[in-house]
């Protein structure tokens, strides 16, 4: 299973983080909480990976404002991945697919994981915190 | 994180700026370069050219972000802005010692770095 998962070019991802990102902004503050965590992780040098699954994906879509009452929006934060050195943006096919998005309506580049390729994804890092 | 908690006020000029109880601004709109001289004076700090750009650096981070930088993403955005040599977090100390993302937001008159002990 494994080998033919490597053997079709599919880079394995590994790190010491992956966080879940199941909610999408808005509504609750489960996708902020997640990103913070990311954010504390990453800047005590650890290395982190997003699993962006579910609605978690919405966070991802470009032209995203601030709240009807101001709250800052979460798509500051995405911008800012980068600068943390979270470059592991990770979006499950299924999530996207099923809300009719494809990569292309995303703010920045990600890789796209197949379900079956997700166990490994999990395997592959120390600790999963699911948000 | 920022609080809106009125500690005290530092007199800059003909105004009052309400600072926090950790002596961070508690309007960002009150912010001028004369207020950041007067911040700095308070710690004994002098502000050189360098310190300046630093200074900018922060403030267009949090202008982009909405969020004050960590030291590692701090070091990142002052290596992109000013060059790898001044993007090292060395400098960064030399220029605000104790701690450079607490100490230089401070003077940009952003709220406290959040991910910063």
């Amino acid at each position: 299973m494994n080998e033919t998962e490597i053997a079709t070019g599919e880079r394995v991802t590994e790190g010491d983080l992956l966080v879940i990102l199941r909610h999408s902004p808005h509504g609750s503050s489960w996708l902020r909480e997640g990103l913070d965590t990311a954010l504390v992780a990453a800047a005590f040098g650890q290395r982190v990976s997003l699993l962006f699954s579910g609605d978690g994906v919405l966070a991802l879509l470009d032209g995203q404002q601030a709240g009807a009452l101001g709250q800052k929006g979460t798509h500051g934060v995405i911008d800012m991945l980068a600068m943390y050195d979270i470059e592991t943006l990770l979006v499950d096919a299924h999530a996207l697919i099923s809300r009719g998005l494809s990569t292309e309506d995303l703010l920045l580049p990600v890789s796209v994981v197949e379900g079956a390729a997700l166990p490994k994804l999990l395997d592959q890092h120390r600790l999963v915190l699911n948000f | 994180m920022a609080s809106s908690e009125i500690y005290r006020y530092l007199p800059v000029l003909d105004q009052e700026v309400a600072l926090d109880p950790e002596g961070f601004l508690v309007d960002m709109a009150d912010w001028s370069p004369a207020v950041a001289e007067a911040l700095a004076a308070e710690e004994g700090r002098i502000l050189t050219a360098e310190h300046w750009e630093v200074i900018q650096v922060l403030r267009d981070f949090y202008e982009r972000y909405e969020v004050a930088p960590a030291m590692r993403p701090l070091v990142k955005a002052v290596g992109l802005a000013l060059g790898a040599e001044k993007g090292k977090s060395l400098h960064l100390m030399r220029l605000f010692p104790d701690s450079p993302a607490k100490v230089g937001a401070r003077l940009a008159g952003l709220p406290k770095p959040a991910n910063c002990l």
